[in-house]
């Protein structure tokens, strides 16, 4: 059985009373296709535990007697004898950005029907997207081998450091690592025709997913690294 | 059904290099270590800007219905006054540290 929707609603109405009426009226309350509803239903709910993670992660560092680990020296690069603070994540900043960017330039060329241009800038934007979890990977490398931090405790100072950057910045990863596979997924199926005849909002959709993820690094990158 | 395919490609190259002038603006905002308050609001101010502009413009919030905006912005609240509680209890529970752990 299928409920039955008012194919020719529409959506014009500005304003509140526009809310009113998309709630009211006989038709689907929100004017998209189902999927990319259900792609910001997921967003909101991630929101909700990144915002949780770095809440919990202010309450520590408010709690913590020890002084809080220096970010800006933790995460210093030495190149060819020059000491550059923050390098390494002003970089990986750039990067997203610019991932950020061409998945924007695909979702564009989608809609323009440009299927060849669309694959290629899905591509480009999961190759930046690798390079941005190979950067992650030397970090926590650097972390753990040179400078000794641990989950449970560090020689720099406040044991909570550990912790909660391995939770955050490891749970972003997964998102940028999983995000990766989403999108050379779409890539693939875009490319072999597999949408052909149903429209390209997957392009769309992906391309939420993949903002989220650079929109979760900005407050990361604020609040971890610059705080 | 939002209208992602009349915005011209010009506007996603300006917000890109808009986000490229913050980050770097938020990176001398180390790079030069300042501190205290003028630190703080610096770091927030463009957050909050390169935040805007992503959601904005590249997730295309700026041209759904209102339903959808209120949809996404109403429950974020909650997490504003859970910052709050959170604050107190932080500060709480270091005054409790400082008072009976002699340090």
């Amino acid at each position: 059985m299928s409920i039955e929707t008012d194919k020719n609603a529409t959506y014009t109405e500005p304003g509140v009373a526009g809310v009113v009426s998309d709630w009211a009226a006989d038709k689907q309350a929100f004017d998209m296709p189902w999927g990319k509803l259900m792609m910001w239903i997921f967003l909101l709910s991630d929101t909700f535990i990144f915002s949780v993670f770095l809440t919990s992660y202010m309450t520590v560092r408010i709690s913590a007697t020890d002084a809080w680990p220096n970010a800006s020296e933790v995460f210093a690069l030495e190149i060819a004898g020059v000491h550059l603070p923050l390098l390494l994540i002003a970089i990986m900043t750039f990067i997203l950005i610019t991932s950020s960017g061409t998945m924007a330039m695909a979702v564009n060329c989608a809609y323009r029907g440009d299927k060849k241009k669309a694959v290629t800038f899905i591509v480009l934007t999961a190759l930046f997207g690798a390079s941005f979890v190979g950067m992650q990977a030397f970090e926590w490398t650097k972390l753990i081998t040179e400078e000794g931090i641990r989950p449970w405790g560090n020689p720099l100072g406040a044991a909570q450091f550990g912790s909660s950057f391995f939770m955050i910045t490891g749970f972003h990863g997964l998102h940028v690592t999983g995000g990766v596979i989403y999108l050379l997924w779409v890539a693939r199926r875009v490319s072999t025709g597999y949408y052909d005849g149903k429209g390209l909002e997957i392009v769309e959709i992906a391309g939420l997913y993949w903002h989220f993820v650079d929109l979760v690094w900005v407050f990361i990158f604020a609040f971890f690294y610059l705080w | 059904m939002s209208d992602s395919a009349e915005h011209p490609i010009g506007i996603y190259l300006k917000i890109w290099l808009l986000l490229f002038v913050l980050s770097t603006f938020s990176y001398m905002v180390d790079y030069f270590q300042l501190q205290g308050y003028l630190r703080w609001s610096l770091i927030l101010l463009f957050m909050f800007l390169k935040a805007g502009y992503i959601i904005a413009i590249f997730m295309h919030v700026q041209w759904e219905r209102l339903a959808l905006k209120w949809l996404l912005f109403a429950p974020p609240v909650a997490i504003l006054v859970l910052i709050a509680l959170m604050a107190a209890e932080g500060d709480y529970t270091f005054s409790t540290r400082m008072e009976f752990f002699d340090r």
